[in-house]
């Protein structure tokens, strides 16, 4: 028996006809948090609810991803929250909580489970958080990663990155240039930690961290949170709220477990399907918003997407400007590289960005004329390679 | 090329003793088949009775068949260095005082790919060997080693973490009187140790392999009385704080079971050599060796006893001598646990019947004392925690993993 995905299901998936999602939230982040997780998660739901102009007692439905929020689970933030949800989900996936939360979310609310369902992300960041949780991440972090350096996910990753730069010729000045646009996103962004411009001969030039990730690849871990309302098209309407449609969405788990080292995402098995489902192609879609824990990440997925080849990613990059402005607006809040890491909310960084883009609601530089938008998420490093992947179609009224 | 190691400075009296940090030694009780693999230098993996997948990491569950049948095996070693990195920030303190520290992912001909530790020799794109080892918190991990030796490469500072090398270490043979003890300090110079002290009690008293021993290079003899608490302590007064290796060689070996002997002579005297001789040992310079398990090149390093292979099973010819080196494996397995916080390494080295007149009536095969002494300084250099000289020691082990009840029958006819 081979437990592996040989090709992608046979059965075809009824579209998100009538699921929009609203409300996009971010509550600005901070280095470090003297608050909870509980605290971030409350301010996120209740700015929801408000821009939504709801009451608690409306919400029906919650969705929560958090690290920090233990011993808690979501269920425990029902009542912290004084909300009594009639549907209740828990999405401890890290960099792919946001589309997962979504596509969950999105059939519960097409079905008639819940009408208003609060998807939230919050994670705070005390000074010593992030080295307990990487030495208790996962099983297999602690048995056959964490006493190997305990480098954490810059170790993990510069392995990753070191095997696709040595086969498929990516440089570090590839890399930079992903970083340094981002950057450039980022200034225009208010909510983004990074306030500085970078250069590439100041990405070039930073210390080493693991190499060949040096400290600019590296996102800085910080407290947040993120948070958007999934409910029907025709609510949204009546409530005047800007909503972007669902067009399609992803989601695969430990993909490719032969590969001898990670230089694919599970992306790569469900993309064909993932145009199909929405009606569009690569060419159609405005702008793209990767998980950018590492720019290798950004680049696998540029290929994985459809963006271009398995192994084109350098020149892929080296042909873009990857500005918000430019031929393929990328990471336009400036994702977590720039804006930071916040825990499970980087998961609904990239999300939150893209319903604003389609929504004209860009706090930062907006994409000239979005009408359809790519999300994509990835995450746990539970040995070494991230397991989760997932994407999402996002279309605004201009589609 | 590795860096040869230099000759350790002697130490400023004023400098502080850094205090022993341990990597992270939790895991899984899966994982745990790797440390009992680490501790006799096999290299085992996870090979599932139902697939032959070989599976790593450690799982309860075979990711191809479902299997919950994945017993520890021994499997090849060979594999090729995909990719590594150079650590420069660690969140651990561990790691964090002995950066930089190489990592890199070996893809094993076996099946999985595995993050392993790096010998400074080990280059990127070329084939490896891994060894699973013991770290200084007492559990398994993976190290890659060049395909074939290289020079000085036992000098390599992410290697030397992981063994108990004598090279420039001091240390202690307890009793210079035997034959074992005198085999050790010799291949102990040979190892490069730059210092052996060897204990004897009442060195006035001359014995056999005197001058021999005295012509060893770098052997010091020291007074010690293992059967004597004020002796004991004075030597560790004396000399504790320069000792990085201790190798306990009393012996006391008896014929006879619990019956046949009348009275408790000889059992007190052996108990009082044997038991109560690692005791005192252990309460002298336990206490030191723990607190310089990181103390640079000669560091404090291990702690070692040689056991009769009866202490695993008892010899009813020899049954209350068993019985004695049973307790003292016991304890030793006490002291593992205790001198874990230094980083200090327990290694038992278990013989069979020793050439020598002690096992005079006892038919062959036996072990001589050069080649146990040989084992246990090569034990040293791999940093080991359990190892069998001889085919009786050997074949006690292998009984004793298949029936332990047998194995006691048969001891017993
Ligand atoms: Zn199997």
């Amino acid at each position: 028996m081979n437990l592996a995905p040989t090709s992608a299901p046979q059965s075809r998936r009824r579209p998100y006809d009538g699921v929009v999602v609203a409300a996009p939230v971010t509550v600005p982040y901070r280095r470090y948090s003297t608050n909870t997780a509980h605290w971030w998660v409350g301010r996120a739901v209740r700015e929801v609810i408000q821009k939504a102009r709801l009451k608690s007692a409306d919400i029906d439905g919650l969705s929560l991803s958090s690290f920090t929020v233990g011993p808690d689970t979501a269920i425990g933030l029902t009542q912290h929250l004084g909300l009594s949800p009639r549907w209740l989900d828990h999405v401890p996936l890290g960099g792919a909580s946001g589309v997962v939360a979504l596509r969950r979310a999105a059939r519960a609310v097409q079905c008639g489970d819940a009408e208003f369902v609060v998807c939230v992300a919050g994670d705070t960041n005390q000074v010593d958080s992030f080295r307990r949780m990487l030495s208790t991440f996962s099983r297999f972090a602690q048995d056959a990663v964490y006493p190997y350096g305990s480098g954490g996910p810059n170790a993990s990753f510069a392995l990753i990155t070191r095997n696709y730069m040595k086969h498929y010729g990516a440089t570090r000045e590839d890399f930079g240039k992903i970083c340094v646009a981002q950057r450039a996103n980022a200034l225009k962004f208010p909510h983004a930690l990074m306030k500085k411009p970078l250069t590439l001969d100041e990405y070039l030039g930073a210390r080493a961290i693991s190499d060949p990730i040096h400290l600019f690849d590296c996102v800085m871990p910080c407290a947040g949170a993120e948070a958007f309302l999934v409910c029907r098209e025709d609510v949204a309407r009546s409530l005047e709220l800007p909503a972007a449609r669902l067009l399609a969405t992803i989601e695969r788990h430990n993909a490719f477990p032969e590969d001898p080292i990670q230089y694919r995402g599970g992306w790569a098995l469900d993309i064909d399907e993932f145009y199909a489902m929405a009606g569009v192609t690569a060419d159609d879609v405005d702008f793209v918003q990767t998980y950018d824990d590492y720019p290798v990440i950004c680049m696998m997925q540029m290929e994985d997407l459809g963006f271009c080849g398995k192994g084109e990613g350098p020149e892929f990059v080296r042909s873009h400007t990857l500005t918000a402005d430019g031929s393929f607006p990328h990471n336009t809040s400036g994702g977590q590289l720039s804006v930071g890491q916040a825990g499970a909310a980087g998961g609904f960084l990239g999300l939150v960005e893209a319903v604003r883009q389609v929504t004209d609601g860009a706090l930062g530089a907006a994409v000239p004329g979005a009408a359809i938008g790519l999300v994509s998420g990835f995450g746990m490093v539970t040995y070494d390679r991230g397991l989760a992947s997932g994407a999402a179609l996002l279309a605004g009224g201009r589609a | 090329m590795t860096k040869p190691l230099q000759r350790p400075k002697r130490k400023d009296p004023l400098k502080k003793t850094r205090i022993p940090l341990l990597p992270q030694g939790t895991r899984s009780r899966t994982a745990l088949g790797l440390t009992s693999a680490a501790a006799e230098g096999r290299f085992q993996l996870q090979v599932c009775s139902d697939c032959a997948m070989v599976v790593y990491p450690p799982r309860d569950a075979c990711p191809r068949c479902l299997s919950a049948r994945l017993p520890f095996k021994d499997v090849p070693n060979g594999g090729t260095l995909l990719a590594e990195t150079t650590i420069r920030t660690s969140t651990d303190v561990y790691f964090r005082e002995r950066m930089p520290w190489r990592i890199g992912t070996v893809a094993l001909d076996a099946g999985p790919s595995i993050v392993a530790h790096l010998h400074g020799d080990v280059r990127e794109g070329e084939r490896a060997r891994l060894q699973l080892k013991i770290d200084k918190s007492g559990q398994a991990i993976a190290m890659a080693l060049p395909e074939s030796d290289t020079p000085n490469m036992a000098d390599d500072p992410q290697w030397r973490e992981l063994t108990c090398d004598p090279k420039y270490r001091r240390v202690l043979i307890t009793d210079g009187r035997t034959a074992v003890g005198q085999a050790l300090a010799e291949a102990l110079s040979e190892a490069g140790a730059s210092v052996i002290f060897v204990g004897v009690a009442d060195p006035w008293k001359p014995f056999p392999g005197e001058d021999k021993l005295r012509k060893i290079e770098r052997v010091e003899i020291v007074a010690l009385d293992l059967t004597d608490t004020i002796s004991v302590n004075e030597c560790a007064g004396e000399f504790a704080a320069r000792v990085d290796i201790l190798i306990n060689t009393a012996e006391h070996v008896r014929t006879g079971g619990i019956i046949e002997r009348k009275g408790l002579t000889i059992a007190r005297e052996e108990l009082e050599i044997r038991y109560f001789g690692l005791t005192r040992l252990a309460q002298a310079f336990g206490p030191v060796l723990r607190a310089r398990g990181a103390d640079g090149v000669n560091s404090a390093a291990a702690f070692v006893n040689l056991l009769s292979v009866y202490a695993l099973v008892n010899w009813p010819t020899y049954g209350a001598f068993s019985a004695t080196e049973a307790a003292c494996l016991s304890a030793a397995q006490s002291l593992r646990t205790e001198l874990r916080p230094g980083g200090v390494k327990v290694l038992n080295v278990f013989f069979g019947p020793l050439e020598t007149e002690w096992y005079q009536v006892v038919p062959p095969p036996k072990v001589t004392p050069s080649a146990l002494a040989n084992a246990t300084v090569r034990a040293l250099q791999h940093g080991l925690e359990d190892v069998f000289v001889g085919d009786i020691a050997e074949d006690i082990r292998a009984r004793l993993a298949v029936s332990p009840k047998a194995l006691e029958r048969e001891l017993g006819s």
